[in-house]
């Protein structure tokens, strides 16, 4: 039983060799926010669009691990689209996932993580949550700068 | 010293003397310890030594009129010879007791720098810096508007000192590794510090990933302060040392001020105590100055020079075994020659992110450090975000380096594409 295998699961491994939505929003009329991990290094760039209260566009760009990189990629395909009441669900339950959450079990959103779940197994690797959250936290700040701006 | 003359090291002994390194399995891998570059394994007698301050003689230092309280101070103030004869220091006055090198640092950036820089003077640094020795002085540039002018390196990440005698034109202080934590370079920190002291300026020099390895002798070194820690010469945490020359020692203002650094304070105000209870304000780490004599006990049982011949054989090894086995699908950065660095490596492997490598070398046992090495302005200048950083010491021989081979052609099942 190899724990690697919790955490490099096929489909993360695939966000990470084909990236979903890299690349670059001109900004403005996009929110473009950096995220940095200080401990590693990782590097995070979101570019968001909004249409209303609705993620139009989404572009992830940065470096860094196996790990940072396919969970950015994966945020990406799951926010594309949603309303941002369904992204704070999903961001929410995200870290109620791997335990960095600061909610009650009974305030955690009930809502579907998808291919999200892939990312169950970094729990068992604390070094590894930051790399995992780092694109969520700078996505949480984007909407933040977004919203703030109208 | 000469490599040659020196009689190997009994490493399987050696390995014995450290509990970690014998008793700890990682998911059923002997644990293969390659980061020492970060934080020495100890051993024993350290530990013996440490418990025994406690369990026999401890009271606080330096005030007691007691015989427990006179057998701590002693204790603590063998300690600060053993470590002032360790780093050839002219007297046990030179050697003040830190929490570890980045607070020596700071202390001559506090005390030194406030007194001594103003807007518009130079301090040197090199691109090799760790953010220790960086930090300090972009504070000092904040709030002061002092200058920073940076030695660049070569190709093969050793200093570039062809402008030297400019970039130390007009400089107040330089300051400089001893030997790169990233990529294991020794910088020659004689002719830079002869070179600054032409030029007027105090050198600095930050012997961190030095003094453990390698016989010091600050005379022949050229500096007027060296910054080093406990925990990488297999002494506790806690503790570090910065070793000043005397008479700029005396010159400085206190750093931080309360108890055990006056001689008289009143209403009005406080007379500094002499050297080193000047800087050394509060109730010292006692147990762990114990520990890190006692450390040092244990590294010249062995001998320096034998220690430092070790660790080059060991660099060759690697050196040479890596390309064997890897080629150009291993990256070291660095200098080639294995006789121009310390016992630190600073590696890529093919596209596989140094967080994922050492990841998978974890599985194995294999300790690595992954990332930037608090030192991101070299990182930049060598161009990637991280690296696998495999540092080796006095406990470890060829099949550690072997293991760590093996454990890295791990990573091309998960990675390769």
């Amino acid at each position: 039983m190899s724990g690697l295998e919790d955490l490099y699961r096929e489909i993360v491994l695939d966000h990470y060799k084909s990236p979903r939505n890299r690349g670059e929003l001109e900004s403005p009329p996009a929110t473009r926010v950096e995220g940095l991990n200080p401990l590693c290094g990782d590097e995070i760039v979101i570019y968001l669009d909004l249409d209303g209260d609705t993620v139009r566009d989404i572009r992830i760009g940065g470096q860094g691990c196996s790990i940072s990189q396919s969970s950015a990629s994966m945020m990406s395909a799951a926010v594309k689209g949603r309303s941002l009441a369904e992204v704070d669900d999903l961001l929410r339950a995200f870290k109620a996932m791997l335990n960095v959450g600061d909610e009650s079990p009974d305030e955690i959103p009930a809502v579907k993580l998808g291919e999200l779940e892939a990312l169950r197994g970094v729990m068992k690797f604390p070094s590894r949550i930051k790399c995992a959250t780092l694109s969520w936290n700078t996505l949480d700040q984007a909407i933040t700068e977004a919203t703030a701006a109208r | 010293m000469s490599d040659t003359a020196a009689a190997p090291l009994d490493v399987a002994r050696i390995k014995a003397d450290f509990p970690l390194l014998g008793s700890r399995l990682e998911r059923g891998h002997p644990i293969v310890y390659l980061d020492t570059a970060a934080s020495s394994q100890k051993p024993r007698s350290v530990l013996d030594a440490m418990l025994g301050y406690y369990e026999h003689h401890h009271a606080n230092v330096h005030r007691g009129a007691y015989q427990l309280a006179e057998e701590a101070t002693d204790a603590l103030e063998q300690a600060r010879r053993k470590v002032a004869r360790f780093v050839g220091a002219a007297s046990p006055v030179e050697i003040v007791f830190t929490r570890n090198a980045t607070e020596a640092v700071n202390l001559v950036a506090h005390s030194w720098g406030r007194a001594n820089l103003a807007a518009g003077d130079v301090v040197v640094l090199s691109l090799l810096e760790h953010h220790a020795n960086i930090v300090p002085w972009h504070q000092l540039a904040a709030e002061r508007g002092i200058e920073l002018r940076w030695i660049p390196l070569t190709n093969d990440g050793e200093l570039d000192l062809t402008d030297l005698d400019r970039l130390v034109d007009g400089a107040r202080l330089v300051s400089v590794t001893a030997a790169s934590n990233v990529l294991g370079t020794l910088p020659p920190v004689r002719s830079i510090a002869d070179a600054a002291h032409a030029a007027g300026a105090k050198v600095l020099v930050d012997a961190c990933q030095y003094v453990p390895h390698t016989a010091c002798d600050v005379t022949e070194l050229g500096a007027d302060w060296i910054a080093f820690s406990a925990h990488k010469m297999c002494g506790p945490t806690g503790v570090g040392a910065l070793w000043g020359r005397e008479e700029i020692l005396d010159a400085m203002p206190p750093f931080l001020g309360g108890g055990s650094m006056i001689v008289n304070v009143t209403t009005e105000g406080f007379t500094p105590a002499a050297l080193p209870a000047k800087f050394e304000a509060g109730t010292p780490a006692i147990a762990e100055a114990v520990g890190f004599g006692a450390a040092i006990d244990y590294l010249e049982a062995i001998g320096m020079d034998r220690v430092t011949a070790h660790e080059r054989r060991l660099t060759t090894y690697a050196l040479d075994r890596f390309a064997d086995r890897f080629g150009d699908d291993l990256v070291v950065h660095g200098p080639k020659d294995p006789t121009r660095r310390c016992g630190i490596a600073s590696v890529v492997y093919k596209q596989v992110h140094a967080h994922d490598l050492s990841q998978v070398l974890d599985e194995r046992g294999v300790c690595v450090r992954a990332g930037h090495h608090c030192a991101k302005p070299l990182m930049r200048h060598l161009g990637v975000p991280a690296t696998a950083r495999a540092s080796w010491y006095v406990y470890n021989d060829e099949s550690d380096i072997d293991a760590m081979i093996e454990a890295v052609g791990a990573a091309d099942g998960l990675f390769d594409w």
